[in-house]
């Protein structure tokens, strides 16, 4: 439970940051709250030669909003995302996400650009990007939140690229997110999140395939005239789900029908 | 006469304010001048023939002290470690393990190379260089394939994966098969769980060569009992080996043995004359401590139609793993506990120990009770289901009703009043709205349960007679008692708390007793250097045998201050009359002597003639018998049919443990035992790969201990039955609550699915195997 050895930067600038992580090579990481990366590194799963601490650098955990969209930096934390009243106006569903992040510790060091460069499936803000249209702003460029997750922990991002902010268009539409789990601080076994976008439906799924999954099928049967269990059953082509220790493929295809039409009750009753 | 004032009184425990205020002192609070660290290279594999170690580049690494291996240790640990295993009577095979492997493992993470060094980072990356060649083997990992004539072996030093198969009969079983008007058969498991004490193992070796003394502290619920091995294998006598056990964040019976790694780190502290820290990370606890359960049982009950119990027959198959754990034998008690708080015409029982290429497992809380209730709660529902009856109505008909009662293998019950703890569970629970409001939910398609647990356990270990056979030891208890000149009182014993309040109610029964103010009497233990030779805290025994010795103690101190006070107010010793802990001659009680007056007298001049000087006493306690809790728990479910996700509803437990010390401490030690009854039923459960061997929950990510969110509210509620087999009338609390938990939580869901004609369900009761029983049994 000890962490490999590792060289240690705290750049006051994103460009410093760039210049750094050209420095050390890819073996280096940027580390933010740290929630998801000292984990790993200390069972030795992840032994960066450098760590880029970028908290220090100024201007990336402000929220704003302008023209139809919020802007989130990259170091705001999930306790700020919680506590934040223009985005309990602008982006409820961000929110309600954020209070079912972890437990207090991690919501008081983790941030919203690490789940974001982490590119976790499980990452609950990764499924709200997909499927909210995100943009993830990087010291480099623009990516598209559909052109973003590649793979298992695998982004668009190149190595000496720096998540700065993530903006997503203003979603005042009914929401809900369900996430469902074992024990109360844990990842989702299956997390359904839809949101109401003008007349019609968007959907989220989190950690149901190896990276996070947009409901498209199940966007389309709504926005066909679907009924919620109908729609629901087109989920399957949406996700791809591995069996784990806590439960299997074939019980979290069926978990994700019963939340897809649960979390759509849900988000049309709350109304 | 005494008025109590002490004994029984809700009071906060002493212990807290240090420990909740970060003040307490854990093994890694323990920091010595020039004190090395070590590191434990382990097997990746489950089993697999060491060809090779390469040490050089870890011993070329910064800040290294020394890298050892199985070769360097022969020299300093004299053999290996100990096993108790004449709990068992018919075939044996005690295979003997050292420390270290020297050229072949048989679990993942047994121990192969130990590096030394400066600090904790720089001994675990050095460690991280130690290059083995290994050479794979076949993993045996299923008890029932393990058992096979032919499989392969666990280690090559096995004749077969057999490490005991004993039969235990009680009664003529087929005479009472005969009689029975139904025979219903179930498999019932037991999963194997992490007992996942807070506070890891570790330890801080620190041997002085010249004079061949060590100090060992060590996180531990028997500090002499490592004593008396980890000195004995490294030839340092008891009189200069000591070991030290301050505070202890939790036990649960996985710290009961001498382990490889205090041997490895006093062996290791001899060869680099440092004082070594070895601490444990929480992947190597998961690793390398040793587990619970691990068992599977095939039953088989004879019942009438009326509802009357017959006989029982079963089987106990316990995965003991690569090794015996040193008292993995003691889990067949779940074989003479088989047949419950119930009368049997005769039960038949049979236990195989099969060893398989896991960690030991070794007692954990409840350790053989748990799995005995779990199997007669389980069975006796399926009887209550088969006839169509009560569940309660099976219980109570069955129930033993006199007492002392003899069971069926000649174990003598000391007292109980089963029904009456029924009766008040069904009472506090109102258990006829909760059947009807059963009802009404089922018409609209939802599916609630009421799961019973009525228990009985065995505790307080225990009597030499029945220990005996067990190389010949003796569970007894001992106790020091001393009164200093100006009247503080130190009571030295040889149990040892990790998490019960020890300090708080054995001080209660000496301010009881001596008559003494509750805050003079301070109680040490956990250092061999100043206690007296004990067993240690386990069993639920230290009240029923360590309080007893205490006890006996006392009565001498108060004997030899009775002799004081005759002597200075020059009366006859039959005329003292003590009362709360004040001397005077019988009717004069306003001349009065406090103990402390006494206890100052008898370090001074004129005692009377032929008195020795002070006031103290030693104890030793051997029990008379175990002593028997019991109770009832009854658990409310409801199982939401779409996604198997459980959700408690109630919980009442009306618990029995004889006369009670300190309310506050008992309900304390239900709710941590209750909890980890229901984590099991639940949560917990220790995967392995079938075919590699490989921990699929090495972390605490993929291992679910449950956090306080998912737990209900405990609605505790007693009776109390004294136990007749000891002058407090005490029995004990730390496991009852494990014991009866786990079943009362399966026994709801499964009578929450008995719509669907489900009638068992397996632990732990995860949602997406519910819910594919419930999609089966829909089909």
């Amino acid at each position: 439970m000890i962490t490999a050895p590792f060289e240690y930067a705290r750049p006051g600038s994103v460009d410093e940051t760039q210049s750094l992580l050209n420095k050390y090579g890819s073996d280096a990481k940027v580390i933010a709250g740290g929630q998801s990366l000292i984990p790993l590194m200390r069972l030795r799963l992840s032994q960066p030669t450098a760590l880029i601490d970028i908290q220090g650098i100024p201007g990336l955990n402000e929220v704003r909003r302008d023209n139809g969209s919020v802007e989130i930096g990259a170091l705001v934390r999930h306790v700020d995302i919680q506590r934040n009243a223009m985005l309990r106006e602008s982006l409820p569903i961000l929110v309600e996400m954020s209070n079912d992040v972890g437990d207090n510790q991690v919501r008081n060091l983790g941030t919203i650009g690490g789940v974001i460069a982490h590119g976790d499936a499980a990452g609950d803000y990764n499924a709200a990007a997909l499927m909210l249209d995100a943009e993830i702003i990087t010291n480099k460029r623009r990516h598209q939140a559909r052109d973003f997750y590649r793979d298992i922990f695998t982004t668009a991002l190149e190595h000496d690229e720096v998540v700065t902010a993530v903006r997503f268009p203003v979603s005042t539409g009914r929401f809900a997110y369900t996430k469902f789990r074992r024990r109360l601080y844990d990842w989702a076994i299956a997390g359904v999140a839809v949101q109401e976008t003008g007349s019609s439906w968007r959907v989220g799924y989190v950690n149901l395939a190896t990276t996070p999954r947009r409901g498209s099928a199940v966007e389309a049967a709504l926005a066909g005239g679907a009924s919620a269990a109908d729609a629901a059953a087109q989920s399957g082509s949406d996700i791809d789900p591995t069996s784990d220790v806590r439960a299997t493929a074939e019980y979290k295809r069926h978990l994700t029908q019963v939340l897809t039409v649960r979390t759509l009750q849900k988000a049309t009753m709350a109304a | 006469m005494a008025v109590t004032t002490m004994i029984g009184a809700r009071i906060q425990r002493r212990e807290d304010p240090k420990l909740i205020t970060g003040h307490g002192n854990f093994i890694d609070d323990v920091n010595l001048v020039n004190m090395a660290h070590m590191s434990v290279v382990r097997s990746p594999h489950a089993h697999a023939r060491i060809r090779s170690i390469d040490i050089s580049a870890a011993l070329a690494s910064k800040g290294v002290v020394a890298v050892l291996t199985a070769a360097d240790f022969k020299a300093v640990i004299g053999g290996p470690l100990p096993v108790t295993n004449a709990f068992v009577p018919d075939k044996r095979q005690v295979p003997e393990q050292f420390p270290i492997a020297a050229d072949e493992v048989a679990y993942a993470g047994e121990p192969v190379a130990v590096v030394v060094a400066e600090d904790r980072y720089l001994a675990d990356d050095a460690a991280q260089l130690v290059m083995v060649d290994y050479e794979p083997l076949p993993a045996v990992m299923d008890i029932e394939k393990a058992m096979e004539p032919g499989s392969p072996l666990v280690k090559s030093d096995r004749s077969d994966n057999i490490g005991w198969d004993a039969a235990f009969p009680g009664g003529d079983i087929d005479a009472a098969f005969a009689e029975a008007d139904v025979v219903l058969k179930q498999r019932i498991g037991q999963q194997r769980v992490f007992p996942t004490a807070m506070e890891t193992r570790g330890c801080v070796a620190d041997y002085i060569p010249y004079d061949n003394r060590c100090t060992l502290w060590t996180s531990t619920q028997v500090p002499h009992f490592i004593r008396l091995f980890v000195g004995g294998a490294l030839g340092v006598p008891e009189s200069q080996f000591r070991v030290v056990s301050h505070d202890v964040g939790g036990g649960f019976g996985a710290k009961l043995r001498p382990y490889p790694e205090e041997y490895l780190a006093t062996a290791a502290s001899k060869l680099t004359e440092r004082p070594v820290k070895w601490i444990e990370d929480r992947t190597e606890s998961l690793q390398a401590t040793t587990q619970g359960r691990g068992q599977i049982f095939d039953v088989e009950v004879a019942a009438k139609r009326d509802g009357t119990l017959l006989g029982l027959k079963f089987t106990q198959l316990l995965d003991i793993g690569a090794y015996h754990g040193v008292f993995s034998a003691f889990q067949v008690v779940a074989c003479l506990l088989g047949g419950g708080c119930y009368t049997w015409k005769a039960i038949n029982a049979r236990s195989i120990g099969v060893f398989t290429n896991r960690m030991s497992t070794d007692p954990y809380r409840g350790a053989g009770r748990p799995e005995a209730t779990h199997l007669v709660e389980r069975i006796v529902d399926l009887v209550a289901l088969e006839l169509g009856m009560d569940p309660a109505e099976v219980r109570r008909k069955n129930f033993i009703t006199s007492f002392p009662h003899t069971n069926n293998f000649g174990l003598v019950y000391d007292s109980g009043e089963y029904a009456k703890s029924l009766d008040r569970a069904m009472a506090n629970i109102d258990y006829p709205a909760l059947r009807k409001r059963q009802e009404e939910l089922r018409a609209k398609g939802r599916y609630t349960g009421i799961g019973f647990s009525t228990y009985v356990e065995i505790c307080g270990l225990g009597p030499s007679s029945a220990t005996a056979p067990a190389a010949g030891i003796a569970l007894v208890e001992s106790s020091m008692v001393r009164v200093h000149p100006a009247g503080s009182v130190t009571v030295s014993v040889g149990t040892h708390a990790h998490g019960q309040g020890h300090e708080t109610t054995f001080a209660q029964i000496v301010a009881d007793t001596l008559g003494v103010p509750y805050d003079s009497v301070e109680i040490r233990h956990g250092d061999t250097g100043d206690t007296p030779f004990g067993y240690g805290t386990y069993g639920s025994r230290s009240l029923a045998v360590g309080g007893m010795a205490i006890m006996a103690s006392c009565h001498k101190v108060v004997e030899k201050a009775k002799k004081l006070a005759a002597h200075a107010f020059e009366a006859s010793e039959e005329d003292i009359v003590v009362d709360q802990g004040r001397y005077s001659v019988r009717g004069n009680p306003g001349e009065a002597k406090a103990l402390a007056e006494l206890a100052f007298a008898s370090y001074g001049a004129g005692l009377p003639e032929g008195m020795e000087h002070g006031l103290e006493a030693v104890s030793y306690f051997d029990p008379p018998n175990f002593v028997w809790p019991f109770g009832c728990h009854i658990c409310a479910v409801e199982v939401d049919p779409e996604t198997g996700a459980v959700s408690i509803d109630r919980y009442v437990a009306v618990d029995d443990c004889g006369n009670v010390i300190n309310p506050m401490v008992v309900d304390g030690q239900l709710h941590g035992g209750i909890a980890q009854g229901i984590s099991q039923a639940l949560f917990e459960e220790v995967q392995y790969d079938d075919e590699t061997g490989q921990m699929l929950t090495g972390t605490m990510l993929d291992y679910l201990i449950p956090t306080m969110a998912e737990m209900p509210h405990f609605e505790l509620d007693r009776t109390v039955t004294p136990s007749p087999t000891n002058e407090l009338g005490v029995k004990g609390i730390g496991e009852a609550g494990t014991i009866a938990s786990s079943i009362a939580v399966i026994n709801a869901i499964t009578d929450a699915l008995t719509p669907f004609g489900i009638k068992h369900v397996e632990m732990p009761a995860r949602p997406d195997r519910l819910w594919s029983m419930i999609k089966e049994a829909r089909a």
